[in-house]
């Protein structure tokens, strides 16, 4: 955190200051260990363990928060008889079907809700599970969609053997010390501080946070590794309250917002899933399948219906089904791997690239570069001539003789872009704060906004479509923001207004739950109703404020609450868990929920409420259903659905793994997407000849794939050359030479990097032997357009992916390192011929 | 004259995210120092010269992992100063030391001068250049742009009194914790510079950071030495004239 978020890691050090312990877990001693009052090292790619094993120290303590288990999880329930566990089937879970490497999650679900649905009672979507693997339609529930039992059977006394929690018992017996010392080459020692420290600052008077990122997130079990830390917070009740969490940390600046009102081809804005092209072909088969009836969800049909009015306007009428069908389709998985490939394949013709380098940033980068390569044209929006529009005369293979310049057909379009200071917009931090940014200085020259880009291109298509049914979707949209200056820019603020959304007289709401299914309201981003609450820009407030939440810095989505599902730091009656962590709490004589932030409850919903039987939407939740957009209102520890390999997270080695999973009898995730290509061969599995670990990452001194820092002198200066980081021990036994140089070797390529020994990377010791990890940070690529130019991490790295987000496996594979630099031309195409051989 | 400034860097927070170092370039203008992998750690700049105002070492030792943002001490007695023939070596009103670049004749009697080897000359101009600890920013009411930008407070700046004041309850706390090794560096009016504008919070021996252990004003010995001069040389002129009274 210290090293990729230094700004942030200033209030660690203030939680610090104040008490605080700070653990870090990372395979490598960065600046943020120097910081940390334990470093605990760790094999990349085995955090499944650790993790299970911290679950497993809670559940065989009982140092669980039982009261919070009880009323906000779903540790009661009872599962399916039909699931069998990975315990049962040595590491898979029931339901896999080998040929096409899919689960079936219906045996995943809550007992008695089989009967249920087949008597056309809103359920489990069993049959969806296929789908949702072959679409990444897993992401729709990353919000909360899955459907649910409302109301499934419980034991309360956790006794019942198929109860979750038991369930749960059962299947992380195995993640014991041991364990963890034997896969993670964790010593039981730093386990058992670090056990004990979660255990301590957990329960009614203190709360444990996870600060993760891409370390957890890039590997073919990524979702399951998030899962994991779920399920540790929910027992230990540390989700909703305040210093609580799991707190993911982005990569850039607004990558939340491009999730929120999504850059990713599986949703729509708000978590609405993209429509199939076969299953959902009306309204409402799309609602059938969108997500649970109960819950939050259960408003499916206003959220949707508002941003198609919201789109076509007008001419989104009832009786049109809203231009439902003007909506794309998905087909499968259109994830920007298949993307790619798609191209090699000739099937993908165009490609916009807008603020992203893949060239260099995108694992497999000569997979990358020959997509590239065969399309039609290709349209590149930067600050700088990154490597991504200049691949065609001066990438790798240009220099190896693969490739020649004028045997390249794409047509390239350049076109520059204007940086974060020379546009106005909001940007969308991990917190969910939308904070509102004026401009600072025009663009230089052609430079322009991402938003001019796509409202003028959009006009410009408009202006040359035909009067034929086909382009009836871009005729009726609404494309009509008041333009100003001299470079005529769209006001961002209408856009942010449309956003938020209108109600019939044409004034902005103030309340996602104002929307209407009717067609009378409209809301381009239902989570985002209210940033214009008033006719007020409410992203632009800067009230510093001495409260805990500071309510009226910016705005947080949904209705500016700054903590999600806070009523679960109150108890089920309502009382605050402790004085020190009181945060909202019920006030009886005014009959609503009160406190330092917007309730994430309804605010006049007693703690006592039940739901009447057949009730839906958030009438379904009961008053003690803190986790409001699940159907059941639960915390999830056993995922009945939405996940694409499996309801509870067990440790799969990674694709290339030097090591066999000795958890398991199977050793990789089976679910994950594996493309066997060509262009992009797999080191094998346990092969001596790449018998270390390959890391990447990122340093402080750089962003990404360097287009924004490579260019800069200041930034330059400070990490001028591409290296890579070993052990004194794996210098020794490779012949490395501290300032020297290495070649690192995958079955993708080979590239050269200087050496940088040090004690910092530590050998693991496991399984009776030594284990070397190499570290390499991916900053660096051949031109750009940089002051300082160097070989790409990421062309080393497998396209293998996760099955449910589609993230490639960036954190953890394999590879050899030798001394010297790489050989140039044919002889580097021979170098890793010789390797992929042997 | 205004109150005495000055800078209290707390390497025990430092991050080693060297904001430091380009904020001080992008307000001061300093040029690129040449991009060299230096394999000394995350430490790509090297040291404290003409170029670089502000300088992150990185010090790997057995179990932990030090950084330090260093930058000119703007002694109390600053030798740099004494020997400048030009004036163009100042103190402000803030008691900072600062090179005024119009001045500067870039004779370089400031550079073996300074105890910290902290002043430098720039090879194309031949000028002498350092931390000015952003006299315009102070005249402007702002703080110096290397504690702005500092994301943990690792540099703090203000009166020189406040900052003894702070530092030393910083150094209580952190042996109250156990962290013995912990020490100020610079802060006596007592040391052989009279005590430093800018001072450290250590978390090892000076020299681990490459900082002298006791610097000493170079000049402090000039009046003595002038004195022996002199009187070796009257010395030398009564033997002088003792010989030529024998000849004669």
């Amino acid at each position: 955190m210290a090293e990729c978020h230094p700004v942030g890691f200033q209030w660690v050090m203030e939680a610090k200051a104040r008490g605080a312990k700070v653990f870090h877990i990372d395979p490598r001693f960065t600046r943020t260990s120097a910081m940390a009052d334990h470093f605990v090292p760790i094999r990349a790619g085995s955090d499944i363990v650790l993790l299970g094993a911290l679950i497993n120290h809670v559940l065989a303590g009982e140092h669980d928060f039982r009261e919070y288990v009880l009323a906000y999880t779903n540790a009661s329930v009872i599962v399916s008889e039909d699931f069998r566990d990975t315990e049962d089937l040595d590491g898979l879970f029931s339901g896999f079907d080998g040929e096409t490497r899919t689960y079936d999650p219906s045996s995943w679900s809550y007992q008695g809700l089989e009967e249920e649905a087949a008597a056309g009672q809103s359920g489990e979507h069993a049959a969806e599970g296929r789908h949702h693997a072959e679409t990444a339609r897993a992401d729709q529930y990353g919000s909360g969609g899955a459907a649910a039992h409302p109301r499934p059977h419980t034991d309360e006394t956790l006794r019942h053997p198929r109860c979750v929690y038991q369930v749960l018992k059962r299947h992380f017996a195995r993640y014991t010390p041991e364990m963890v010392e034997e896969v993670c080459g964790i010593p039981a020692e730093d386990f058992h501080r670090l056990a004990e420290a979660v255990v301590a600052a957990s329960g009614r008077e203190r709360t444990t946070a996870w600060v993760y990122s891409v370390g957890w997130t890039q590997h073919t079990v990524g979702a399951q590794y998030i899962r994991a830390a779920s399920i540790l917070q929910l027992l230990l009740g540390n989700m909703g309250r305040p210093g609580g969490g799991i707190l993911a940390l982005r990569g850039h600046a607004s990558i939340q917002g491009s999730t929120d009102i999504p850059t990713l081809f599986n949703i729509l804005p708000g978590y609405l899933p993209m429509p199939h092209a076969h299953s959902t072909r009306t309204l409402d088969e799309y609602l059938d399948h969108a997500a649970g009836d109960t819950g939050f969800w259960g408003n499916k049909r206003s959220y949707m219906v508002s941003l198609l009015k919201s789109w076509w306007g007008d001419a989104a009428t009832e009786d049109n089904d809203f231009c439902f069908g003007y909506l794309p389709r998905l087909t499968g998985d259109h994830g920007t791997y298949a993307t790619v490939l798609g191209q090699i394949d000739g099937i993908v013709k165009g490609y916009f690239v807008v603020g992203e380098n893949p060239a260099v940033g995108s694992s497999g980068g000569r997979t990358q570069r020959l997509g590239l390569a065969n399309l039609d044209w290709l349209v590149v929006r930067d600050m700088t001539l990154v490597e991504t529009a200049t691949f065609w005369k001066d990438g790798p293979e240009i220099e190896t003789g693969e490739t020649r310049a004028e045997d390249i057909a794409t047509e390239v379009f350049f076109l520059p872009a204007a940086s974060h200071v020379e546009k106005e917009g909001t940007f969308t931090q991990t917190q969910r704060l939308l904070q509102w940014r004026e401009k600072a200085v025009e663009p230089p020259g052609d430079c322009r906004s991402d938003l001019w880009f796509y409202y003028h291109l959009g006009k410009r298509i408009r202006q040359r479509i035909s009067d034929d049914e086909i382009d009836r979707p871009l005729r009726d949209l609404t494309w009509d923001y008041p333009e100003h200056g001299e470079n005529r820019d769209p006001s961002a603020e209408a856009v942010l207004r449309e956003i938020n959304g209108t109600g019939p007289d044409g004034r902005t709401l103030s309340s996602y739950l104002d929307l209407k299914p009717d067609g009378s309201t409209r809301s381009g981003c239902w989570i985002y109703c209210g940033v214009y609450a008033g006719e007020v820009n409410q992203a632009a407030r800067r009230k510093p404020g001495r409260s805990p939440v500071a309510p009226e810095w910016g705005w947080a989505w949904p209705l500016n609450r700054r903590i999600l599902y806070n009523r679960a730091s109150a108890d089920p009656k309502g009382r605050p868990w402790s004085e020190r962590k009181a945060h909202i709490w019920w006030d009886a004589d005014k009959g609503e929920w009160t406190g330092a932030d917007v309730p994430d409850f309804e605010k006049d919903k007693p703690p006592d409420y039940r739901p009447p039987p057949g009730a839906t939407a958030q009438a379904a939740l009961s008053g003690t259903d803190a986790f409001i957009m699940q159907a059941d209102g639960k915390g999830w520890l056993f995922a009945p659905a939405g996940l694409a390999d499996g309801p509870l997270p067990a440790h799969y080695e990674p694709h290339e793994s030097p090591l066999p999973n000795i958890m398991y009898g199977q050793r990789a995730n089976p679910a994950r997407k594996v493309y066997n290509r060509a262009e992009s061969p797999y080191n094998p599995a346990g092969s001596p000849r790449f018998p270390y670990v390959l890391t990447t990452y990122r340093l402080t001194e750089h962003h990404t794939a360097g287009g924004m820092s490579r260019t800069l002198p200041y930034l330059a200066e400070l990490q001028p050359e591409m290296f890579c980081e070993v052990s004194p021990e794996l210098a020794a036994e490779r012949g490395l030479v501290n300032g020297g140089w290495a070649t690192i070797v995958t079955s993708r390529a080979a590239i050269e990097a200087r050496v940088l020994v040090s004690e910092r990377i530590r050998p693991l010791r496991l399984q009776g032997r030594t284990l070397h990890q190499v570290g390499v940070p991916y900053h660096w690529g051949w031109a750009g357009g940089g002051v300082v130019t160097g070989d790409a991490a990421n062309d080393l790295m497998p396209i293998v992916l996760d099955p449910n987000v589609y993230i490639q496996e960036g954190k953890a594979s394999t590879c050899d390192i030798r001394p010297g630099r790489r050989p140039r031309g044919k002889a580097l195409l021979d170098l890793i011929e010789e390797y992929r051989r042997e | 004259m205004s109150e005495r400034m000055g800078f209290f860097t707390d390497t025990s927070v430092c991050i080693g995210c060297k904001a430091c170092e380009v904020a001080c370039k992008e307000w001061n203008d300093v040029p690129d120092d040449g991009f060299v992998f230096r394999a000394t750690s995350y430490d790509n700049t090297g040291a404290l010269g003409a170029s670089t105002w502000r300088h992150v070492a990185f010090v790997e030792t057995a179990d932990n992992w030090l950084m330090a943002s260093d930058v000119c001490k703007h002694c109390t007695h600053a030798a740099c100063l004494d020997v400048c023939p030009t004036g163009a070596l100042f103190r402000t009103e803030f008691d900072t030391v600062v090179v005024q670049a119009d001045v500067c004749n870039g004779c370089g009697y400031c550079v073996p001068a300074c105890p910290y080897g902290v002043i430098d000359r720039r090879e194309d101009d031949g000028r002498a250049w350092k931390c000015t600890m952003c006299y315009d920013r102070q005249r402007g009411g702002l703080e110096p742009a290397c504690s702005k930008a500092c994301p943990t407070d690792s540099i703090q700046f203000g009166p020189l009194d406040e900052l003894r004041e702070r530092a030393d309850e910083r150094l209580a706390a952190l042996h109250a914790q156990g962290r013995s090794e912990a020490r100020l560096y610079g802060e006596s009016p007592g040391d052989g510079v009279g005590g430093d504008g800018a001072f450290f919070l250590l978390m090892a021996e000076p020299e681990v950071y490459g900082l002298p252990p006791d610097p000493v004003v170079t000049t402090r010995d000039l009046p003595s030495m002038w004195r022996w001069a002199a009187a070796a040389a009257l010395t030398m002129a009564a033997a002088a004239a003792a010989s030529t009274t024998w000849r004669r």
